[in-house]
């Protein structure tokens, strides 16, 4: 409801200018409490089952549900706040809630994903703190000491007074910190520990949301450092980077055995791409990348949540070890098929129509990136397709059933958005994502 | 007047550069934690004369912040972390001291350059001390890399908050009164999580050696 008033009525603020809602935002708002929604739908069954599975105790199935709930609050907090230094706290929390839910297993390898996690992402945001410092100091300039020097709508009303000497540190800083949260290649070693150990709804939330989230963080910055600067420095940054983890993890991908470690790797691949169309600028880009934000966490937290049940089927995250599962079960083969050639960019799914746009106005505007792009998607979509292919078809020894029905609704409730969005997408959610890529100067 | 106050913040800026070099070079747990424990009551000095010198009654407050959290709370955690494993030995480091010195020193020279220009910009009374702020920080992060156990990275980490901390009230005089409760929340319930991870890791692996934490790889 609130959406449909931002998209015709424009930005608002509330509560002394401390939160805001502008169409970028409330995208990204809409989008994070549905996958939200349908996530805890399916941790129902899915917590139940490793329950039996002697893997969680009811202490520790509270404190998971409790701080799930946490972590939507503080990525919807992330997404609202007007200031930028509440916009670091929520990252930071968000680290937090998410590194006690990697390590709810309590085993020895959950247990490392977390440290590392929790080292490598504290180190990486501590660095965006310092790049907020540095924004502030520049603000502080312009607005003055008082409250609201951090407020982004009167940082962004001055952008182009602020100073350019620090304004390109703090971006630089600013783009480590988000940088390692949205999981660019050097700073990518976290990501596949934390969503192969984690448990899988959590690994459907971290790469559906809280990477989409850090995207967001990094998307303000760079309005910022664009009107300050009055050059390409952050976007060429962000296509660099952008580009590095595409290719990187393309190769990574082929080299996988755990299945949950597959699909991370997948999302970094994903991010790259987001990044990296960002980077290009420009309406269609900016659309481009608006419209692939969407389908990926759609697309990616359903394939997670059919991996989810498929691993509870066969015991193991071992791709060899799980074979056949369309003669076990037949629906969650088909979610797990259909998801994996939507997120490979197979035509009419959504990624494709965004894949499509990002890589045509690659050849336009930087033809030179072209054949990376190409040959990565290439090798992505021969490494992910030929694992999955004898996970859901080749001969069967899976036997188990489980205790619980898996929540399969959710899978095909996004798989089916995906596919209209590859389809036809509405105009009433093609004017909002133009006015979105318009706020990040299309 | 204003002249003594600047070279107080400087005197207070080189004590922070100063202690972090000691933590760099100190092998035992027990004297990392009064170091920092050092080092958080040097950072409230900062602030209350920095809060003193310009007026700002609500560097005070961050100040008693600071007090609290990383001169009371924190130590007190890490004492109590530091008695119940019972891991007070010395610390073996990857590189040998000497060698990390020498690194901190061209990290040190790395910081001012990179300060230099902004502090020519700032209209602080601390500008000079941007520089020392970042020295602080990537010297903390020096400390985190060098470091096979648990709790000195830790300690690592947090000093390199300190520097953070230090930098925004020498830059700017401090963040907004919001920002810096969050930030000071989000630490505190940080160190809570490290320290349950700490006992967690202990009772997985008998040990607080990182180096246990080395399964997942890529093969």
């Amino acid at each position: 409801m609130l959406t449909v008033e931002i998209v015709s009525g424009g930005p608002q603020l509330v509560w002394h200018h401390e939160f805001f809602i502008d169409p970028l935002n409330v995208f990204l708002v809409t989008l994070t409490s549905f996958v939200g929604l349908t996530t805890a739908i399916f941790s129902r069954p899915y917590m139940r089952i490793e329950q039996d599975h002697g893997k969680m105790t009811p202490h520790r199935q509270r404190l998971y549900h409790s701080m799930y709930q946490l972590f939507n609050f503080t990525m919807l907090l992330a997404l609202t706040t007007n200031n930028m230094g509440i916009l670091w706290v929520a990252m930071e929390a968000a680290t937090l809630t998410t590194v006690l839910l990697v390590s709810v297993y309590r085993t020895a390898a959950s247990l490392e994903a977390a440290w590392k996690y929790f080292i490598l992402c504290g180190v990486g945001i501590a660095q965006a703190l310092f790049g907020t410092v540095l924004l502030y100091m520049a603000a502080e300039k312009v607005i003055g000491t008082e409250a609201g020097a951090l407020l982004w709508t009167n940082l962004d009303a001055v952008k182009t007074q602020l100073d350019p000497t620090i304004i390109t540190l703090a971006f630089a800083f600013l783009f480590i910190g988000y940088g390692t949260k949205v999981g660019l290649v050097p700073m990518h070693n976290w990501l596949p520990d934390a969503h192969a150990e984690g448990p899988t709804p959590v690994s459907a939330v971290l790469s559906g949301l809280l990477l989409n989230v850090a995207v967001y963080a990094l998307l303000r910055c760079k309005v910022l450092t664009d009107g300050a600067l009055g050059n390409q420095l952050a976007g060429e940054l962000m296509m660099g980077f952008g580009l590095l983890s595409v290719v990187v993890a393309a190769f990574f991908l082929s080299r996988q055995k755990d299945v949950k470690r597959m699909f991370a790797y997948s999302s970094i691949e994903h991010m790259g791409l987001i990044t990296f169309a960002f980077g290009m600028g420009g309406a269609i880009a900016n659309y481009a990348g608006l419209l692939h934000m969407t389908v990926h966490s759609l697309i990616k937290s359903a394939i997670f949540f059919a991996v989810g049940h498929a691993t509870q089927k066969a015991g193991t995250q071992n791709m060899a070890d799980i074979r056949g599962l369309i003669k076990v079960s037949p629906r969650l083969a088909w979610g797990m098929m259909l998801g994996s050639l939507a997120i490979l960019g197979m035509p009419p799914f959504g990624v494709f129509a965004s894949e499509f746009l990002i890589l045509t106005t690659a050849m336009r505007d930087h033809s030179w990136a072209t054949p990376f792009l190409l040959l990565a998607l290439g090798v992505a979509f021969a490494a992910v397709f030929s694992r999955v292919q004898p996970m859901v078809f080749g001969e069967t020894s899976l036997r188990k059933t489980l205790g619980h029905t898996p929540a399969l609704l959710p899978v095909f409730a996004h798989l089916g958005l995906g596919l209209m969005l590859g389809l036809y997408i509405p105009p009433y959610l093609h004017d909002w994502y133009r006015q979105a890529a318009a706020m990040i100067g299309g | 007047m204003s002249e003594f106050v600047a070279q107080l913040i400087n005197l207070l800026a080189s004590t922070l550069l100063i202690l972090a070099f000691a933590m760099i070079s100190q092998r035992r747990i027990l004297s990392l934690i009064h170091l920092f424990t050092a080092q958080g009551a040097t950072l409230v000095a900062a602030t209350l004369v920095v809060g003193y010198a310009t007026d700002q009654p609500h560097l005070y407050l961050s100040a008693g912040i600071t007090l609290v959290v990383k001169v009371i709370l924190i130590p007190l955690l890490l004492h109590r972390v530091i008695n119940r494993l019972n891991v007070r030995w010395d610390i073996e480091t990857l590189i040998n001291i000497p060698t990390t010195m020498i690194i901190g020193i061209v990290l040190v020279i790395f910081a001012f350059d990179l300060a230099l220009p902004i502090s020519r910009l700032s209209a602080s009374i601390a500008r000079g001390t941007l520089g020392i702020a970042l020295a602080c920080v990537l010297l903390s992060f020096l400390m985190m890399i060098t470091r096979a156990k648990a709790v000195p990275q830790v300690i690592g980490f947090l000093s390199m908050e300190n520097g953070l901390f230090f930098a925004a009230t020498s830059a700017t005089y401090g963040m907004p009164m919001v920002v810096e409760l969050g930030i000071a929340l989000d630490v505190l319930v940080g160190i809570l999580i490290l320290g349950v991870f700490m006992f967690q890791i202990r009772e997985q692996f008998d040990s607080l050696d990182i180096s246990h934490l080395e399964k997942l790889k890529e093969d």
